[in-house]
């Protein structure tokens, strides 16, 4: 069940993308509308990091193409924004959480160019927003896993982009990050900005996010979330485990038509 | 380790250099060394990232597979020619003052290792001061500098050659013990004392010049070796830091430990 709009803010066409000859994605094609709050669903394995990867143009493609606001990925790189996951960096790194923050204006920084005034105010505000601020001169080495997300957070608010992926933002945080992550997503959501999140956790997909993509190797659905969060389809995507099935199913029932303001 | 690989890596392209040349002057064989030792980089890069081979599996094959090559000319081109690394690779510090400029007017102007290599640090200190911001998000996040349009091989490759040529215009003056010493020990002893880069950059730099006057002093009141006592030194400098930092964390986990007993 794949729902496909007009005017998508991001148009992926026949993307498949194989490791060393092995597939990860086959022919996932999809539309995906703007200002909204997208959740990228599926098992592990399914290729939920590699389809953000091959939008950010990390990852060589097998074949197809992928549109972001109807044009290449090269002449919109200022307005898309990436939170890679948290593990994939090393966090005894030297360096200070300002530092880090301040990486997002690098890419209107250029060559040389060292950061002005407004650069510094737009980090400051960055932290602020995800509650950073009295940190912003502690060793990222010293920091939980749950401030080390928010500064990866506030990174990506920096660059002051109108998409942003983000890759399992709640792995591994506490519930009052999570909480605060939320509401930041919320409120970048109102005011018209895309964010998509690879999310791991079914119990919270019905209550954070508009739209979701189930992934597993191919996209089983993309679509509004009253739409298809349901088990048929999520029995299609996470495939005949018992286990989970009954899981889902109480989950389904439980989260039906969720209180959203 | 890669400077070490390097040391054995150049060797084709001194002999290269050599044929193509015909003269074992300094300068030509400093630069097919410098030339096979940013191949070499390259190459240990490409097998690590493309080849999805370890690193050291990487340098091995590298290094021993370019060195065989060098061997393989020398006996096939250059049979009655004394040549080998050493002509390059060998340098010995303390001939360093006896090699030194003269102009034709008859003036000295002093040894041409402080022309060479005070160059490459001017080089080196221009390339870390403009690609400072670049040079730190592609070690720290490179996904994340890909994503942002800076490109995070350019920065690797850039960053290797110039270790690269750091290393075999080092080689050529100080010899390849001191090299390998002072690429590590002082960067070492650094990342010991501090959690900040810029002030890990400036530590390492006081610390390889302490390391290079007190290894000075070493050498003449013991009359031994200069490079080897340059490289204890900076050994030592190492040690004394390690020692004052693990007794320093061992006394916070003492303190913490007993607090959280307390409570």
């Amino acid at each position: 069940m794949i729902t496909q709009i007009d005017n998508p803010v991001i148009e992926i066409h026949d993307l498949s993308v194989s490791y060393e000859k092995k597939p990860v994605l086959w022919d996932v094609d999809m539309s995906l509308p703007e200002g909204k709050l997208i959740g990228i669903i599926g098992p592990n394995g399914a290729g939920k990091s590699t389809l953000l990867k091959s939008i950010m143009g990390l990852i060589p493609l097998s074949s197809g193409y992928i549109n972001i606001e109807g044009k290449p990925l090269k002449e919109v790189r200022s307005k898309i924004s990436y939170v890679p996951q948290r593990e994939s960096v090393d966090w005894d790194f030297p360096t200070s959480v300002f530092e880090v923050v301040m990486m997002g204006r690098y890419g209107q920084l250029g060559l040389l160019k060292r950061p002005r005034k407004s650069d510094r105010e737009i980090v400051m505000d960055s932290l602020h927003k995800v509650g950073m601020e009295a940190f912003k001169d502690r060793q990222i080495s010293e920091l939980s896993g749950g401030q080390q997300q928010r500064v990866f957070l506030a990174r990506a608010l920096a660059q002051q982009a109108d998409i942003y992926f983000m890759d399992e933002p709640f792995a591994g945080v506490d519930a009052a990050t999570e909480k605060a992550i939320v509401e930041l997503l919320r409120s970048m959501s109102a005011q018209n900005k895309t964010v998509i999140v690879v999310h791991h956790d079914l119990q919270s997909v019905a209550r954070y996010f508009d739209w979701i993509i189930l992934l597993n190797m191919r996209l089983v659905a993309s679509g509004p979330i009253e739409e298809t969060f349901t088990p048929e389809l999520l029995q299609e995507t996470y495939g005949g485990k018992l286990t989970l099935l009954t899981e889902i199913s109480d989950l389904i029932q439980k989260n039906r038509f969720p209180n959203r303001e | 380790m890669v400077g070490d690989a390097i040391s054995h890596a150049v060797l084709p392209g001194i002999v290269i250099a050599f044929l193509w040349s015909g003269s074992r002057d300094s300068v030509t064989m400093l630069l097919g060394a410098g030339a096979l030792g940013i191949i070499s980089t390259f190459l240990i890069e490409f097998l690590t990232n493309k080849g999805n081979l370890q690193s050291d599996a990487s340098i091995g094959v590298t290094f021993t597979w370019l060195f065989a090559l060098g061997v393989i000319l020398i006996s096939a081109f250059t049979g009655q020619v004394d040549l080998d690394q050493e002509c390059v690779l060998y340098g010995e510090i303390a001939y360093v003052p006896l090699d030194t400029i003269v102009l034709n007017s008859g003036v000295d102007i002093g040894p041409q290792a402080i022309y060479l290599l005070g160059a490459v640090l001017l080089m080196v200190i221009a390339f870390v001061w403009l690609g400072f911001n670049q040079l730190r998000i592609t070690s720290f996040d490179p996904q994340y500098a890909i994503s942002l349009g800076i490109s995070a091989t350019l920065w690797n490759y850039l960053l290797m050659a110039f270790v690269s040529f750091t290393t075999v215009a080092s080689f050529e003056s100080v010899g390849a013990i001191l090299v390998v010493a002072f690429l590590i020990a002082p960067a070492a002893t650094a990342y010991l004392l501090t959690k900040r880069l810029k002030t890990m950059i400036f530590i390492a730099s006081i610390t390889g010049i302490l390391s290079a006057i007190g290894g000075h002093f070493l050498a003449i009141s013991i009359n031994g070796s200069i490079a080897g006592a340059m490289a204890t030194v900076a050994g030592i400098i190492f040690g004394i830091a390690f020692v004052y930092v693990r007794s320093k964390t061992k006394g916070d986990a003492k303190i913490t430990s007993r607090e959280s007993i307390v409570a």
